[in-house]
């Protein structure tokens, strides 16, 4: 792209979450003057900043395909359902017990864990797929169709754990949510594995103009002879599976399944995430790295409010606050309001 | 052709959807009926309306809503603060019911007027502004206590358990469902019989339609949402007096429960087409599940979900076919 360094930094759509990002860490760093802190222990880097992290990595994931999703002009509510399932589908298999083996404590698992994630992982593609279905095949509104999940896959979380929180205890399952990889979280590398093959996929291959091409206009993108339906599908298919392996991540980290309250409300921190990075929710241009930005945001938004040491009630009011202006920043009649008013006061 | 298929065939294509959901209730009630000893009673259906009520209003508001094409997902989020401010202002300033009730009859105006005028001036999408309505009044209910605050007041306990008999004192209804019924009553007008309920309508069925015929479209939308708002606080209103209470965490997930009952009582969600006291039916009918989980006893609570979301479904899937048929 032409243009000096200035305008290219100035125009680049990363700028402002990007921005954004590093105004929350230093108002962190203000607040928490231990917040830059990072200390090597056990081989492993622990520190604020590693936290959030870890903890922004499944949100990340979740955001990914949701990203995805949106740029399809659809949208994802039953991604919260689809952790839990997961989580509770992984709990179920792994279920784990403490057997004394030659006298040493040996933790089993019912099944072997490649096994129980791949289950996992495949209830969540095939929750993916019957959404896909129900959106590119029977052509209801994306909203219902996974309103549909949404409503009865907790049911159906509850009922695979029998209303029950089920522990899990089986130790190599917790390395998903709780191991480290050369000092770093490993749940960090999934997330950022994730990205890169989406990454990849998306400029690499003509499959991110497909996706953009089918957001702007569906019609136009099948009269010229794109596989709309069949990448529609897919889509869907793929943010089930990125709720999926979210839920696998948050089970193995609280070491538990709970077919009530996992991943609640976490379709609405994805979807917060994705517009914060930038992708408008009509469809058509889409940011990956600026949801894992908006991910990322939401989580040092929240280490934030802990840290100054407000109450953490008040997250729910200052998120939407967030999504407010972010919303009316996006929306061209307020940015023509605005120039308005700004113009007008400037006129005398 | 017979007596019979011509008798069908002068049935408005437009009925079917409301004609099914009055099946289906007749044939969970009848199944009801003929399954559990003392189900089919005058108390239990009345039940079905008491223990409904705040969902039967907030329905109404969202019927509205749906048929402008819109969406509110702030519903349950707005219930949950009018019974934590009613809950605050009662018990913490002592103020009395009727000026509480007032208040926050207000206050939930206001807040759909907000929201409804942000979707219109600025084109914003519904779902996004109703849904950072939700985090907003779900946020403001945590500001206020974190724990879930008792009602005491004679005012408030006496309207919560007051019954009206009927029949000659065999069965009684709450004065929350005698508001449900009065909201259908009003909202059916409202959708009939005004020109509010034919602009309403009218967007559903294509706005800019609607804005060439000369219709008010802008202050419209900004009133279906304003009714909506109103509605989610009378709904919390008859919610206080149901469970005396005020906290953050009441009605969580209601404006799904809302969403489904219009859906199931055959309204359209691409909007323009549907009826109020289809609504009604909807409510009863996911009442009607329930009552039947909890007769069963063997059932878990959790079936509910699993059958409402199969409902759902199967409402949906009957809306695409009749709207690839006309």
């Amino acid at each position: 792209m032409p243009g000096s360094l200035r305008q290219r930094v100035l125009g680049h759509r990363l700028l402002w979450p990007a921005l954004a990002l590093l105004l929350l860490l230093a108002v962190n760093g203000v607040f928490n003057a231990g917040f830059w802190h990072l200390q090597w222990r056990d081989g492993h880097l622990y520190g604020s900043v590693i936290d959030i992290l870890n903890r922004a990595a499944p949100l990340a994931l979740v955001a990914l395909g949701m990203t995805l999703v949106i740029a399809t002009r659809g949208i994802d509510i039953s991604v919260g359902a689809v952790v839990a399932i997961a989580a509770a589908t992984a709990a179920l298999m792994i279920g784990g017990a403490l057997v004394i083996k030659d006298g040493v404590p040996v933790h089993t698992s019912r099944f072997p864990l490649p096994v129980a994630i791949g289950a996992a992982l495949g209830v969540a593609a095939v929750c993916g797929l019957w959404n896909g279905l129900l959106v590119a095949r029977v052509g209801m509104q994306p909203i219902i169709a996974t309103l549909i999940l949404m409503v009865a896959g907790r049911g159906i979380a509850q009922l695979l754990t029998g209303g029950q929180i089920i522990t899990i205890y089986y130790g190599p399952y917790f390395f998903l949510g709780n191991g480290f990889l050369f000092g770093l979280p490993f749940a960090v590398f999934i997330a950022a594995a994730v990205w890169a093959v989406l990454h990849l996929l998306m400029t690499r291959t003509a499959l991110g103009l497909f996706i953009q091409a089918i957001g702007i206009n569906p019609a136009a993108a099948r009269v010229a002879g794109l596989q709309e339906r069949a990448i529609t599908v897919c889509v869907y298919v793929f943010c089930g599976v990125a709720a999926g392996a979210a839920g696998l991540i948050i089970s193995s980290n609280v070491k538990s399944a709970d077919g009530n309250n996992a991943g609640l409300l976490l379709e609405l921190d994805a979807i917060l995430a994705v517009t914060l990075g930038g992708t408008a929710l009509t469809g058509g241009r889409f940011s990956l790295a600026g949801s894992v930005l908006g991910a990322l945001i939401i989580q040092a938004l929240t280490s934030m409010i802990y840290s100054i040491g407000v109450p953490p009630e008040i997250n729910m009011v200052v998120k939407a606050a967030v999504v407010f202006i972010v919303m009316l920043l996006q929306s061209a009649e307020f940015r023509r309001a605005a120039r308005g008013w700004i113009w007008r006061e400037a006129m005398p | 052709m017979s007596g019979l298929s011509r008798r069908f065939a002068r049935i408005d294509p437009r009925h079917l959807p409301l004609l099914g959901t009055v099946a289906v209730l007749v044939l969970t009630a009848s199944y009801g009926s003929f399954a559990y000893r003392g189900f089919f009673s005058a108390q239990v259906f009345l039940n079905l309306l008491i223990d409904n009520a705040f969902l039967c209003i907030v329905g109404v508001g969202m019927t509205f809503v749906i048929l402008s094409g819109g969406i509110d997902l702030s519903v349950g989020a707005v219930i949950a603060l009018t019974t934590m401010v009613s809950a605050a202002l009662v018990e913490h300033r002592h103020w009395s019911a009727a000026a509480a009730i007032t208040v926050v009859l207000v206050m939930g105006t206001a807040f759909g007027a907000l929201m409804g005028w942000l979707i219109e001036r600025f084109r914003l999408q519904p779902f996004i502004v109703t849904l950072a309505g939700m985090f907003l009044a779900r946020g403001l209910c945590y500001l206020i206590s974190i724990d879930s605050i008792s009602i005491t007041d004679p005012t408030y306990t006496a309207i919560s358990q007051a019954r009206l008999p009927l029949w000659s004192g065999e069965a009684s209804i709450t004065v929350g469902a005698v508001v449900a019924l009065a909201v259908v009553a009003a909202g059916i007008y409202l959708a009939h019989c005004t020109p509010f309920g034919r602009t309403v309508y009218a967007i559903g069925g294509s706005e800019s339609s609607a804005l060439l015929m000369g219709l008010p479209v802008a202050r419209c939308t900004v009133l279906v949402y304003t009714l909506s708002g109103f509605c989610s606080a009378l709904a919390g209103v008859v919610f206080t007096f149901y469970t005396l209470s005020g906290y953050g965490l009441h009605a969580v997930g209601l404006e799904l429960d809302a969403i489904a009952a219009v859906v199931i009582g055959g309204t359209l969600l691409s909007g323009g087409v549907g009826y109020v006291a289809g609504t009604l039916f909807g409510v009863l009918i996911l009442g009607i599940i329930q009552t039947l989980i909890s007769f069963d006893g063997s059932l878990s609570s959790w079936w509910t979900r699993i059958v409402i979301g199969a409902l759902l479904f199967v409402f949906c899937l009957l809306q695409r076919l009749f709207e690839s048929r006309s």
